[in-house]
């Protein structure tokens, strides 16, 4: 199974990369955020993770946790029907982790939005100005689980 | 006024230009462009004017209530975004489709395909001043509308690709006219090539316009028609065959010069190879039943899925977070527009201001579903 | 004396009340007829698309629908030269501003209609929290097409009926 190949390579660099689920044709691993710019490059470079899907955000209110998950296909032939998905946890009091710009080019607009939607900070990330809330959005981030829509 | 001084010694020939909302070459949808005369020195693509929080939305409602509303962020192509979704509740809940569903899924996909390339089709040749395009790209869009609808029952918010299947069977007579249908849009399929891809004007207008490399399409991530114009062969279809598309023979067209002609005519070509899958589809359809029966508010196990699919803009893929409560938890979707919106920006540079809506529509940009 | 200065002054009153009827009859009565039947076979629909209604707009365009022949033109001109707003679907916390913008830019007398579910109540998205529950608090509307979205063929009667409304306004202001 190509998961398992997967993980062991990454598992095998940093030992404390954590293994969440492996399918046929995914593999979830979850790291922290000082760790994950370095785990990103070798995704891309050593394993030939290259294009970027989507970028996603959970918020895990019951652990106090929120996460972000990078989700990134290949174009790497033979690969191309695998998707890693690369998470990291921060805490919700201080969510701050390091923006995966220089990895990947195209999450810039993915983390704009996780920004708006999670309060989520990406460190050197050029622009974090609202792109889809209004500009004189001042609640919450709409997708944390405390935020109740305004119709329910 | 800091990116006046970032681009040019002297500030003033500096011009910051608000395009749209309201303007003809940009719907819903605002590009702040900085312009040195008649060249875009920078841009700024502003989106959310139809930011409509389906995510969260999908939190409040259980996994049947959420296909409605999950298949209006982009009504062009309404069942290839509700495909993924469903596989991804169908991969959750350990379902097994019967054949005939799957086959009425991939159906009703095509056509759904069609119907979006041929609305981008009619807008470009609008953009390029070709009348004629628009005028006979949306009558015809209409017969292929006439197909779904015999199928869906609506003219565009079908609702037909649900967890489990498909929500209705195939009405009889449907598949003489399907059949028809393919036959005659071939022929017309020439008519377009003859009329617009081999017309010297629109040559003129779209080539070598606003050139997006392979390298650059793999680093933005851009995906469909964008990608596929650029030399990059990335079609889930092929590389990651779901549903039923390993039983039907079809091509992913790839062209090399990446400007806006390569992104129309992929279009175009993408809609031949559719055209072939559709009539396979309906030549071989297994009967049998075509979805499993769910209760009105089906358990989803706890879990997590992502689950991907080739709409018609590109990679439509879907994060769904189980908790094993009757909602999900998380419900991401990740649309080709949004993948694409970063591509505007870098297109958009030492241009000029009438190849603007070109290259902006040629990304086939859809805002409504980039927002969601 | 008094009492026939009164007279006098009611047989004058009486006699201007018959012209202005007479007049208004004989003329404002036509004017005010052949200036709105001016307008309503000319409609200039503004380009601002909203949300995803503006997909059934195309088609009732497009040249099996053609809203031409009922006097509509889909416009690609200056809003300043419009007179008919079609509010496409949803309307957002964002768009809402521009909208109103947009609104006072058209020059008097103008109409709008409010296409699908999501400009008259917010349809589907009535528990979003970006989305305006209706746009009667924006803008007045003058015609409502229901729908999600409303048929191409919806549409038309939608114009239809805000032509019936043109051809009707009681003033030569048009509304």
């Amino acid at each position: 199974m190509r998961a398992r190949a997967f993980a062991a390579r990454i598992t095998e660099k940093f030992p404390d990369v954590k293994v969440d689920w492996m399918k046929e044709r995914r593999l979830k691993v979850s790291t922290t955020a000082d760790r994950i710019a370095e785990v990103g490059v070798f995704a891309k470079e050593g394993l030939g993770f290259d294009h970027i899907s989507t970028v996603s955000g959970i918020d895990w209110i019951a652990k106090n946790e929120l996460e972000v998950v990078y989700f990134i296909g290949s174009t790497t032939p033979g690969q191309e029907d695998f998707v890693l998905a690369l998470s990291e946890h921060v805490q919700r009091s201080n969510p701050v982790v390091p923006t995966l710009m220089h990895v990947w080019r195209g999450v810039e607009y993915h983390e704009r939005e996780t920004h708006e939607m999670f309060g989520i900070n990406f460190q050197g990330h050029p622009n974090q100005n609202h792109l889809y809330l209004p500009e004189d959005w001042n609640d919450l981030p709409p997708l944390r689980k405390d935020y109740v829509s305004p119709g329910r | 006024m800091t990116v006046q001084a970032e681009y040019s010694p002297d500030a003033d020939r500096i011009m910051s230009v608000s395009l749209g909302p309201q303007h003809p070459g940009a719907g819903h949808f605002r590009i702040k462009l900085w312009l040195d005369g008649d060249y875009v020195v920078r841009s700024e693509p502003d989106a959310g004017y139809v930011h409509r929080g389906e995510e969260k939305m999908g939190e409040y409602r259980n996994y049947i209530q959420n296909v409605p509303h999950l298949e209006r962020p982009v009504i062009l192509d309404s069942s290839n975004i509700l495909f993924p979704y469903a596989l991804g509740v169908d991969e959750l809940m350990n379902l097994k489709v019967p054949q005939r569903g799957q086959y009425l899924r991939v159906i009703m996909s095509e056509a759904n395909r069609i119907i979006s390339h041929m609305y981008f089709i009619a807008i470009q040749g609008l953009f390029l001043g070709h009348t004629t395009l628009i005028t006979w790209c949306m009558g015809d869009r209409d017969f292929w509308i006439d197909f779904a609808e015999r199928i869906g029952g609506a003219r565009v918010t079908f609702a037909y690709i649900i967890p489990g299947g498909v929500r209705n069977d195939i009405p009889p007579g449907a598949i003489k006219k399907g059949l028809e249908t393919c036959d005659w849009f071939d022929k017309r399929m020439d008519e377009y090539e003859k009329i617009f891809f081999q017309n010297p004007m629109v040559h003129q207008r779209s080539d070598g316009i606003g050139v997006l490399s392979r390298d650059d399409a793999i680093a933005f991530g851009a995906t469909g028609t964008v990608a596929r114009a650029s030399g990059l062969a990335v079609d889930v279809r092929k590389d990651e065959p779901y549903s039923a598309y390993e039983d039907f023979e079809f091509k992913t067209p790839v062209m090399t010069q990446g400007d806006v002609y390569a992104r129309s005519y992929v279009a175009l070509l993408d809609m031949r190879e559719s055209v072939k899958i559709i009539r396979q589809a309906l030549k071989k359809l297994p009967q049998g039943p075509v979805r499993l029966k769910l209760g009105p508010q089906p358990r989803v196990p706890a879990g997590e899925v992502y689950s991907r699919t080739e709409a018609a803009r590109g990679e439509m893929s879907y994060y769904i977070v189980s908790d094993g409560s009757p909602r999900p938890y998380r419900l991401k979707i990740g649309v080709p527009s949004a993948k694409n919106l970063g591509v505007l920006p870098h297109l958009l540079r030492n241009v000029h201001v009438a190849d603007i809506p070109p290259i902006y529509w040629g990304l086939n940009y859809w805002p409504v579903e980039s927002d969601r | 004396m008094v009492v026939a200065q009164q007279q006098k002054d009611g047989a004058f009153q009486l006699l201007v009340g018959k012209i202005d009827d007479v007049l208004q009859y004989a003329i404002g009565d036509p004017m005010r007829y052949l200036a709105n039947w001016g307008r309503l076979y000319s409609l200039w629909p503004v380009h601002l698309e909203t949300a995803c209604c503006s997909v059934e707009i195309g088609a009732a365009a497009g040249s099996r629908f053609d809203m031409e022949r009922f006097g509509a033109l889909e416009a690609f001109g200056s809003l300043r030269q419009c007179d008919l707003l079609i509010v496409m679907g949803t309307v957002t916390r964002k768009l809402a501003p521009r909208l109103k913008l947009v609104y006072d830019q058209m020059a008097e007398p103008k109409w709008v209609i409010a296409m699908g579910a999501c400009s008259i109540t917010g349809g589907l998205y009535f528990d979003s929290y970006n989305v305006l529950r209706g746009i009667d608090d924006v803008i007045p509307v003058d015609v409502y097409v229901p729908g999600c979205p409303p048929r191409a063929e919806a549409f038309l009667q939608g114009l239809v009926l805000l032509q019936e409304k043109i051809r009707r306004a009681p003033s030569l202001s048009g509304r």
